[in-house]
């Protein structure tokens, strides 16, 4: 009795010890869009949470225990995104999830988290998102209402009194045109022409004919993503049609430049964040340590210029594992708890502080106005 | 006046696209009865090895001439692969295995390419042209000359040319083709290659307009078959006829209509065809002896 007495009392404790070891390690679940067409912006998103959580566990974690990344391709099918999502959380038993590149794979996903008391940190682009707040919702981009509002600013200032609206019928561009209708009216400004194409289209010009037609047209926005926009870009300098290009935030990459071409781009105005002009940011401003951190990660390891999108993805990831390691456990409801008392965190879109009634934590500020020269993001004026 | 010519340039542009797939669609079609859905992913296929071959550091010619040549021989693999051995199968297990086909290609293309939007350089620039107030790209130009030409092209072969005549004769009745002397199986296989050359000539034309994908191939199949059945199936000039069509009405539904239903008129034209003229403008009627 004696002789196994010791042995056995330390094969408990050794054991004791290992299953610790198991449970030292945080599951995060994210649903990109990587495929499809809204390649564009999960295929950056997908591989900055790669990059970053292998930055993270590197560096020993957050408290001792290393972030186990469980990643899905949806393709933008809202449905697939609805299955993944139940599969995150029945199998994979994560404890936060990421995603949602497109607003329709967002309201997908988000249903499911709700349902499971889960956090999810959405990255796409609609106000529906957040606008009634869900309890476990969040979202790292700038709503399309903002987006609005900051180009119907600009074009104020410019003393644009008619524009004509052209955009995609996906979710985004669809949600973007409504919120733009909603806006529009308080900066004094007129629709008088408003069209749209399918975002898988391949020639405008009928629909670009259309507007240059219409009386009292001073400037065109086109809500959209993907490469109906740079298509819309290239018809509009076919059709020479000289007046001022606005488009939305779904646009602010690089690939958006590299597609429409840099003669047409030229010249065409868009919200962006700071990410496209880090090099311009003055050495005080509060996002350039964060800004320059990432597109130097990023960079380094893909040898891709760093996109807006990414840049979600990154400020989802930082406001996630900022909290985790404020939380009591790491656990859903003290995670989620911890996301919503976040404050002052400075992220590559803008500087993030949510609230119980506030579940996208930004306003205008961080949003620039920029412009297209050179084929180079520059500050508009 | 210049908005009706805009929208005609516009429907033209694509409608030459459409056509040349059409075409495609009738050779396969008129050597084998089967309609080979994996049409359009030779249209992508053209667009993307010639992207591919050109960011490579090949001159455009060059790469253009590779992707064709390359298209061509995978049409062949294909019915190597995959027609010839289920030849004895009903028409309809054909052509379901021409959509494995072209998933399967599609998937390919994903992991050999990459999934991100691409295009290359106008082949004479991209200044537009100026005509009564409308603009037309040189390269629609390129496109429309090109389908034009492939049309003219076929049409000398199939007419002129003793190889022609034997496909004809093969798509007419296979077993007197056999029954006289004429190979059926290097028939087979040579309207393939004919069929993914046109459509790989198809995606090179096009790309710098429409940009290209690993997923474009699906949307081109489905106006192109529109644009083949609303000529009548079979029918060269109909293919010919039938692609302008769908992509004149497309244009001009967007322009006087809405542009929400635009993709919506090529899908309710192939509706009425198949309601009130299932043999298309062109098609003969077919008569069946009892």
């Amino acid at each position: 009795m004696k002789k196994t007495l010791i042995p056995t009392a330390l094969g408990l404790v050794a054991s004791l010890g290992l299953t610790t070891a198991a449970l030292a390690e945080i599951r995060l679940g994210a649903s990109i869009s990587a495929t499809g067409p809204a390649a564009f912006l999960g295929d950056p998103e997908a591989k900055t949470l790669e990059i970053l959580v292998e930055q993270l566990n590197a560096a020993g974690g957050i408290g001792g225990e290393n972030i186990a990344l469980v990643l899905y391709d949806d393709a933008g099918d809202p449905n697939k995104a609805r299955t993944f999502a139940t599969r995150l959380v029945e199998d994979d038993e994560v404890v936060a999830i990421i995603g949602g590149t497109t607003t329709g794979t967002s309201m997908s996903i988000l249903a499911v988290a709700e349902d499971a008391e889960i956090p999810f940190i959405s990255l796409a682009g609609a106000i529906d998102i957040i606008d009634p707040v869900k309890r476990h919702t969040f979202k790292t981009p700038h709503t399309d209402r903002m987006a609005c509002q900051k180009i119907f600013e600009h074009m104020q200032n410019q003393g644009f009194t008619g524009i004509g609206l052209i955009s995609g019928t996906d979710g985004f561009g669809a949600s973007m045109q409504a919120q733009c209708k909603d806006v529009a009216g308080d900066f004094g400004i007129t629709i008088v022409a408003d069209e749209t194409y399918d975002p898988k289209d391949a020639d405008m010009t009928a629909q670009l004919t259309k507007i240059r037609n219409a009386a009292g047209v001073q400037a065109v926005l086109n809500p959209g993503f993907g490469q109906g926009p740079s298509i819309v870009t290239r018809n509009y300098r076919q059709l020479d049609i000289g007046l001022p290009l606005y488009q939305s935030h779904g646009v602010a990459s690089d690939g958006f430049i590299e597609l429409a071409g840099t003669d047409a781009a030229e010249g065409v105005r868009l919200p962006g964040t700071a990410l496209l002009v880090a090099d311009l940011l003055a050495d005080d401003d509060a996002q350039k340590p964060v800004v320059t951190a990432y597109k130097a990660a990023f960079e380094g390891k893909t040898g891709i210029p760093v996109g807006t999108f990414g840049g979600y993805a990154h400020d989802a990831f930082l406001i996630l594992t900022d909290a985790i390691a404020r939380a009591d456990a790491a656990e859903p409801a003290a995670i989620r708890d911890a996301i919503e008392a976040t404050t002052g965190l400075a992220g590559t879109t803008g500087i993030y502080s949510f609230t119980a009634t506030d579940h996208l934590g930004l306003d205008l500020s961080a949003f620039r106005m920029l412009e297209i020269k050179d084929g180079k993001w520059m500050l508009a004026e | 006046m210049s908005e009706l010519l805009q929208f005609l340039f516009s429907g033209v542009t694509v409608g030459a696209v459409y056509a040349l797939v059409a075409l495609g669609f009738t050779i396969i079609y008129n050597a084998s009865d089967v309609v080979n859905f994996a049409q359009g992913e030779f249209v992508m296929l053209g667009g993307m090895i010639t992207w591919f071959a050109h960011a490579a550091g090949l001159p455009l010619p060059l790469a253009a001439l590779i992707a064709i040549a390359a298209t061509a021989a995978l049409g062949v693999a294909m019915n190597k692969l995959a027609i010839e051995p289920a030849r004895g199968a009903p028409v309809v297990s054909l052509i379901i295995i021409t959509i494995g086909a072209s998933i399967f290609i599609q998937g390919a293309a994903q992991l050999v390419f990459d999934k991100q939007i691409h295009s290359f350089p106008a082949f004479s620039g991209d200044d537009p042209i100026r005509i009564g107030g409308a603009t037309i790209l040189p390269q629609s130009l390129w496109v429309i000359g090109g389908a034009l030409a492939t049309f003219v092209g076929l049409w000398v072969f199939f007419t002129r040319t003793l190889l022609g005549r034997a496909v004809l004769a093969t798509s007419n009745n296979r077993l007197a083709a056999q029954l006289v002397g004429i190979n059926t199986n290097f028939v087979m296989t040579l309207s393939f290659a004919l069929s993914a050359g046109i459509g790989a000539l198809a995606g090179v034309l096009a790309t710098p307009i429409t940009l290209t994908s690993y997923g474009v191939g699906i949307g081109f199949a489905l106006k192109g078959f529109a644009g083949a059945m609303l000529g009548g199936m079979g029918n060269p000039k109909g293919a010919l006829v039938g692609g302008f069509a769908i992509g004149l009405i497309e244009a001009m539904t967007a322009g006087y209509l809405s542009s929400q239903y635009k993709d919506a008129a090529a899908f309710i034209m192939i509706l009425l065809v198949l309601f009130f003229m299932p043999q298309g403008l062109f098609g003969r009627k077919s008569t069946d002896r009892v």
